[in-house]
């Protein structure tokens, strides 16, 4: 079972990972609105284009 | 109702309907202004608006009135309040956008603006109303992108992030990061205590090595997640009080001590589970807590300016628009029609009809001469007019009000929380215990104190304790959000089960501030209903408020030369007999018949007389409404033993008619916002607990004084600002949810605190005794907290079943199932 010596430390490192990639999206705002991207799929963006000026 | 109504606004439509082609269909709109909005949504194709929108929108202002109005904000001295520039030039501002109803609104912004040439980023946040703005100067002036809101029927808002709110997203940002780490460190830490659990594979040399990578994993938690903890306990300690987090601090500093005491010696337990999980359900309860406070407070903070930013001084007799902080006494200003009074000041103009109900909650416009005094803060409702100003800034009327809201805040008589006070004492005991064991095993096992002592610590670790109240209050408050009903702090819910008396404010309160005719009276020939569909008729040619109060008018009836008479009322021709409408004067025609004149002795405002060539033909009350299902939440409120009064700053007779109407026996009107603090202060004299139910600044100062206070959430944000809790829905009956869930919850939280100490009293004298394992204490720590979780959650159902009972009370019309879909609808979108 000395495997578990490189697998747990390897777990650590994604932990280590995933703990960074929330705080890097807590830091952008990923999680200050939680309910328009969900409206905003919905919707299509390019019915018409929007006329130039 | 959709059906019929305007396909932008959703009013009815008038006789003489627009038609406007939306993405190539006609549809049917009231006026020229919704036609002019829609036309510009379809133009710039953005019609899928309408298809995802919850609820009806506002019109747009007309190009020509909307550039002009927002010129002023390219003045660099007033952008220097809300306007920041970045290093290349580009500007950045934030607005808040009155009339963001849900997420389509928010689409619609973001596309519209988008599109403008020079637009870097726009981000509409419909939960706070909060738009975001980025753009380069040197291509879009700030003017054209609140012109181009005002066009889509929004009103933008500069908005400069406070303090307050920014402390408030820092904190919730924190808040999450600690989640997040409690989080994943408790599900790696748990998987090596199962390991542990099943011996390890029964190698002493991987067991340590496990319990080392548990120390590694659990101290972050520990210390990063769980710092608001030790945090809390040393500020109460400092102040030589005990509260919830000093046991919390202790346990779980105890048990990661402890652990790491027995990693190193590789003797003993480790607790490194159940202290993550302990960090990690507390941390969780906390943060569902913090996100409802926070979201209740963005939505109340939203409208935190009520003077406009702008004013149009006089100089040399040509306009100018300037800052409104630039006025100074003295200035000539004049006021838009429509628009809000910027500072304190004498009329200058020959008369004036002003809305005050912001101020004092006059529901009726008051009419002002020249050389009286004019406030701040109302509302300019019939052509422009011109003062001088006498104050302004903080020596406003207004300024001073909310002074007053201040200084009652802080003398509110706030209870003392149970579960604290109870805790402070149950960590006492445990402490002191915690050393007489310690002692008495140090005399006679010195081997086997450290061990009883955590023994001890752990098993009364006081989870249930700590958990029994904000489980419960956080279950609670999220179960009420649901219905409607924002608790801003844990306070307001104990204070709510408390409460003996409850004072409602009458207009936008018991009323939504829609008006209706109540009586109409006729004389002679004319039977009740031809008359009020002649006045209905005249009326619908009228811009003045009362004119709202009349039914559609019937389109088989022929109105023509409709004159008004200001100051008196309406003259016309329907069905070509010539009708008088307004005053009593005015409408009996000279020469007519005296005894009709007699029928209808001079009586008190919100009274029209109708009348024709030979005199007054009928009396018609006009009054304000209560709220829809206002009668049914009021009955059950009272069943629910409690006493309700009505405080008003209105006159008697509307006053009185409206408690009658809703069968209340207390009363009072003519009240100032200081006369009602102090008939608030009075009744908690008696010894009454007082909630206060208000919307405007004029109830801000009782909001502030009394015991538990209600905001409404179409109110002034000042009054929300000073309330515990706001009522985001448009009818008072999770008010009455509110009053039951809240008592409910004290009686889960005390059923919880008995379970909590009983267990306690059971399990000490076990774990002093020295016949408790750790193992079993972790155990029984874990099952007492999940039963008190358990408990808590049955909050949840304490909410939902209010509403089929109170619906069941409400015959179920055709016009109110649509409305009630369409608000739930808007509420979880908003949600």
């Amino acid at each position: 079972m000395t495997i578990i010596y490189v697998l747990i430390p390897l777990g650590l490192l994604l932990l280590g990972a995933a703990v960074w990639a929330f705080f890097w999206a807590v830091r952008n705002g990923q999680f200050d609105d939680l309910d328009t991207p969900a409206w905003r799929i919905l919707m299509d963006d390019d019915q018409k284009p929007p006329p130039k000026g | 109702m959709s059906a019929s109504g305007c396909f932008h606004c959703g009013q009815p439509l008038p006789v003489e309907a627009v038609t406007v082609r939306v993405d190539d269909e006609d549809r049917l709109v009231c006026s020229e202004d919704c036609a002019r909005t829609a036309a510009l949504i379809d133009a710039r194709g953005l019609t899928e608006f309408y298809r995802f929108r919850t609820g009806p929108t506002a019109a747009g202002e007309a190009t020509e009135v909307a550039a002009g109005r927002w010129q002023a904000y390219d003045r660099r001295a007033l952008q220097r309040e809300f306007v920041s520039t970045d290093a290349d030039g580009s500007q950045r501002a934030q607005l808040l956008v009155q009339g963001v109803r849900c997420a389509a609104c928010s689409w619609l912004i973001e596309n519209a603006l988008g599109a403008l040439p020079g637009m870097r980023s726009v981000r509409v946040d419909p939960v706070s109303t909060r738009a975001t703005l980025h753009w380069n100067p040197a291509q879009l002036q700030l003017s054209e992108v609140l012109a181009q809101l005002a066009h889509l029927g929004y009103t933008p808002i500069p908005y400069t992030e406070d303090a307050g709110d920014r402390a408030a997203r820092l904190e919730q940002r924190a808040a999450l990061k600690r989640l997040i780490v409690a989080g994943l460190g408790m599900m790696q830490v748990m998987s090596f205590a199962v390991a542990l659990y099943f011996g390890a594979w029964r190698d002493p040399q991987i067991e340590s090595f496990l319990r080392l990578i548990s120390l590694l994993v659990a101290t972050p938690v520990v210390f990063y997640a769980g710092a608001p903890f030790f945090r809390g306990a040393w500020h109460r300690l400092r102040v030589r009080a005990l509260g919830m987090d000093v046991p919390v601090a202790l346990a779980v500093g105890g048990a990661w001590a402890a652990s790491v005491w027995n990693t190193l010696t590789g003797a003993g337990e480790v607790y490194f589970d159940s202290a993550t999980m302990f960090v990690f359900f507390l941390s969780a309860a906390r943060y569902l807590e913090m996100t409802g406070r926070h979201r209740a407070l963005s939505l109340t903070g939203a409208l935190a300016h009520h003077l406009p930013r702008v004013a149009t001084r006089l100089v040399n007799g040509q306009p100018q628009a300037v800052g409104t902080m630039e006025l100074q006494a003295g200035d000539r200003v004049l006021v838009a029609p429509g628009a809000v009074v910027p500072a304190d000041g004498v009329l200058a103009s020959d008369s004036a009809r002003l809305d005050e109900s912001l101020l004092t909650g006059e529901s009726l416009a008051i009419r002002r001469q020249r050389g009286e005094p004019v406030v701040a803060g109302s509302l300019n409702q019939e052509q422009g007019l011109e003062l001088v100003v006498t104050r302004v800034g903080a020596d406003t009327v207004m300024a001073q009000i909310t002074r007053l809201v201040g200084d009652a805040g802080a003398r509110k008589p706030r209870l003392v929380e149970l579960a604290d006070g109870i805790a402070s004492w149950f960590v006492a005991a445990v402490l002191l215990l915690a050393a007489v064991v310690g002692y008495a095993w140090w005399q006679w096992q010195p081997d086997r104190a450290f061990e009883v002592v955590l023994a001890v610590l752990v098993v009364t670790c006081p989870c249930a304790l700590a958990l029994a109240t904000p489980a419960a209050f956080t279950v609670a408050t999220a179960a009420l959000a649901r219905r409607g009903f924002m608790v801003r702090h844990r306070g307001a819910l104990q204070s709510l089960s408390r409460v003996s008396d409850i004072v409602f404010d009458k207009t936008g309160t018991l009323t939504d501030g829609a008006s209706g005719v109540s009586a109409v009276e006729p004389a002679g020939q004319v039977s009740a209903d031809d008359a009020l569909a002649i006045a209905a008729a005249l009326e619908s040619r009228s811009e003045h408020p009362l004119a709202r109060a009349f039914p559609p008018p019937d389109p088989a009836l022929a109105v023509d030369a409709v004159n008004a008479v200001p100051s008196a009322g309406l003259e016309g021709r329907v069905n070509g007999r010539c009708y008088r409408i307004g005053t009593r004067t005015f409408a009996a025609a000279p020469g007519g018949d005296p005894a009709a004149q007699e029928q209808f002795p001079a009586a008190p405002d919100r009274v029209v007389y109708l009348g024709d060539q030979d005199g007054l033909i009928a009396r018609i009350t006009v009054d304000e409404r209560p709220r829809q299902g206002a009668a049914g939440v009021l009955t059950e409120l009272a069943a629910r033993g409690l006493r309700l009064h009505i405080f008003s700053g209105d006159q008697p007779g509307p006053v009185e008619a409206m408690a009658r109407q809703l069968g209340m026996e207390h009363w009072r009107a003519t009240l100032r916002p200081e006369d009602k603090l102090a008939a608030a202060a009075q009744l908690q004299a008696d010894g009454r607990v007082v909630a206060m139910v208000g919307d405007g600044i004029n109830d801000s100062p009782v909001l502030a004084g009394a015991d538990v206070s209600v905001a409404m959430g179409e109110g002034t944000s000042l009054a929300q600002h000073s309330a515990d809790c706001v009522l985001m829905s448009d009818s008072l009956e999770p008010l009455a949810t509110a009053v039951h869930v809240a008592r409910r919850t004290m009686r889960v939280v005390r059923q919880n605190l008995v379970w909590a100490v009983v267990y306690n009293l059971v399990a000490l004298p076990l774990a002093a005794a020295g016949a408790l394992a750790p193992w079993m204490a972790a155990i029984g720590m874990s099952a007492s907290s999940l039963l008190v979780t358990g408990n808590a959650l049955r909050l949840t159902r304490a909410a939902a079943p209010r509403r089929r009972m109170v619906q069941v009370d409400r015959p179920p019309t055709a016009e109110s199932a649509p409305a009630k879909a369409c608000c739930k609808g808007t509420a979880r979108a908003a949600s």
